[in-house]
């Protein structure tokens, strides 16, 4: 616990008045639980979560330049992004490294609107704004709350406000207006469930989320569960999986890699990253199933049979929907094929764990049939 | 029943003492997924980590209200950890330690106890 005083979201009050357990993170007073991380990672699975992520950072970047001058640092194609659609990206350093995962799309014409994690949202919009040329403008968007509604019975709840939303595919967003107000919101989340994010102007973040809380489908989500719902869906959290010194090819986001853009070879670090897709990192991440014990959490060692180290658990915990132990961490390649029995030390305890396939958890994202 | 500062009871039974975590301490951990209870035979002294409690979020070390020798421990935490929030100071017991010293200083009663968590 450190004595920093915490920023709040204009969530704060609604959050006390439900019962939350408050806690700090990424410099934010934010709840971590209402009725218990299990009982809300289940509902989340099974009906709508609702998740206060006005923590993260939000910003525009707009003019003519808008684009070319933030592809410089990200490895996706945004030239060819359309209207309504947007993309999983990395700011990546010099270095390859990733200083951060986004999201970056074009819910109108106005160049983009771009959603960076809490902890490093201060570093990325100084590193942005210093670092984007021409007439390329950032402008975060501190007049605004982030709500992210997730589950099967998300896209239901929500047509009941907007029919329009029915027809969004996943990663689709639009600029329009919800609940009487100016919003930007996208299919999309953290969980591996469909739903949407959805941003608002702070003045109208709690009546929206007391609206959305009186459907009885929907439930307050705190921070424990939306970490053990990512977990499960594979997804990596930025500063534990990820961070400024693994590489999109270790980190196993080769998927973010716009096959245009590794041609033009023209982002910050892709001659390294370049370097690794051809010749193969030294390190990757894996799924871990951990097959006995306790759970296996960041920091633990991951041995092979013969009980040498080979590299360390990057997050972890028990996964409520499987019920049994999962990991996510770094091993090299050679240990990285699925099936590889390997081991994982708790407490200095080795416990049977297997590389496994991630997600862990089938996505369930809405997908448009093919017209 | 006797608490310590580190939210541990225990209770005797003759020179047997029966410890385990507090109705506040299971409450602040939330869901408890994993508990790790020492072995019979194990020695412990009063304010060693002796036993190792998991909820979702994250793992938390149990300390020894009493010294002496591990005579058992809750084998039913390790399929049933959810005992240790539905039953914290009964069937959610850690362990039964055989202690030589059936003193209770340094620990507080129940009043005293709960007396302490208001100033928490």
């Amino acid at each position: 616990m450190t004595d920093e005083i915490l920023k709040t979201t204009p969530l704060n009050a609604a959050h006390r008045a439900l019962g939350a357990r408050m806690v700090g993170f990424g410099g934010y007073d934010m709840p971590v639980q209402y009725e218990g991380v299990l009982a809300e990672h289940r509902w989340t699975r099974e009906h709508a979560g609702l998740f206060d992520v006005s923590h993260m950072g939000q910003c525009r970047i707009t003019g003519e330049d808008a684009t070319a001058q933030f592809e410089r640092f990200v490895p996706g194609d945004y030239a060819v992004l359309k209207a309504g659609r947007q993309k999983y990206s990395l700011l990546l350093n010099a270095e390859g490294g990733i200083m951060d995962d986004l999201m970056a799309g074009r819910p109108d014409h106005d160049g983009l609107y771009v959603v960076v994690n809490a902890g490093n949202k201060d570093a990325d919009f100084a590193f942005l704004k210093a670092n984007l040329a021409g007439d390329a403008k950032l402008t975060v968007l501190s007049d605004r709350a982030l709500i992210a509604i997730q589950g099967p019975e998300a896209a239901e709840v929500m047509a009941a406000h907007e029919p329009v939303l029915a027809e969004f595919g996943f990663m689709d967003c639009a600029r329009l207006v919800l609940f009487g107000v100016d919003c930007f919101v996208s299919r999309s989340g953290y969980t591996g469930e469909d739903g949407y994010e959805i941003s608002v102007p702070n003045a109208d973040a709690e009546r929206i989320w007391n609206t959305l809380l009186k459907d009885a489908r929907v439930k307050p989500i705190g921070l424990g569960a939306r970490d053990s719902l990512r977990l499960e869906a594979g997804l990596p959290l930025h500063g534990h999986d990820i961070d400024p010194s693994t590489s999109p090819v270790e980190g196993a986001l080769t998927f973010a890699l716009s096959k245009s853009r590794k041609e033009r070879a023209d982002f910050n670090g892709a001659d390294r990253i370049l370097k690794e897709l051809a010749d193969g990192p030294s390190r990757v991440r894996v799924g871990l199933s951990v097959k006995e014990g306790a759970p296996a959490r960041e920091g633990a060692e991951i041995a092979d049979m013969d009980g040498t180290v080979i590299g360390n658990v990057t997050s972890g915990g028990p996964s409520p929907t499987l019920g049994r132990n999962i990991a996510m961490g770094y091993v090299p390649p050679e240990f990285a094929e699925l099936g590889t029995d390997l081991k994982v030390i708790v407490r200095g305890k080795p416990a049977a764990a297997e590389v496994v396939a991630m997600p862990f958890v089938a996505q369930r994202y809405y997908r448009k049939p093919k017209a | 029943m006797h608490f310590s500062k580190d939210h541990e009871w225990v209770r005797f039974d003759g020179d047997v003492a029966t410890v385990g975590i507090s109705r506040h301490a299971a409450d602040a951990l939330g869901d408890v997924v994993f508990v790790e209870t020492p072995d019979a035979g194990k020695t412990v002294s009063k304010g060693d980590s002796f036993a190792v409690v998991e909820s979702v979020k994250a793992a938390s070390d149990v300390y020894a209200p009493v010294s002496g020798e591990v005579i058992e421990g809750n084998a039913v935490l390790a399929s049933a950890p959810e005992t240790v929030n539905a039953d914290p100071e009964g069937e959610g017991w850690f362990a039964k330690i055989k202690v030589s010293d059936t003193s209770t200083d340094g620990l507080m009663d129940r009043a005293a106890y709960d007396a302490f968590l208001a100033t928490l």
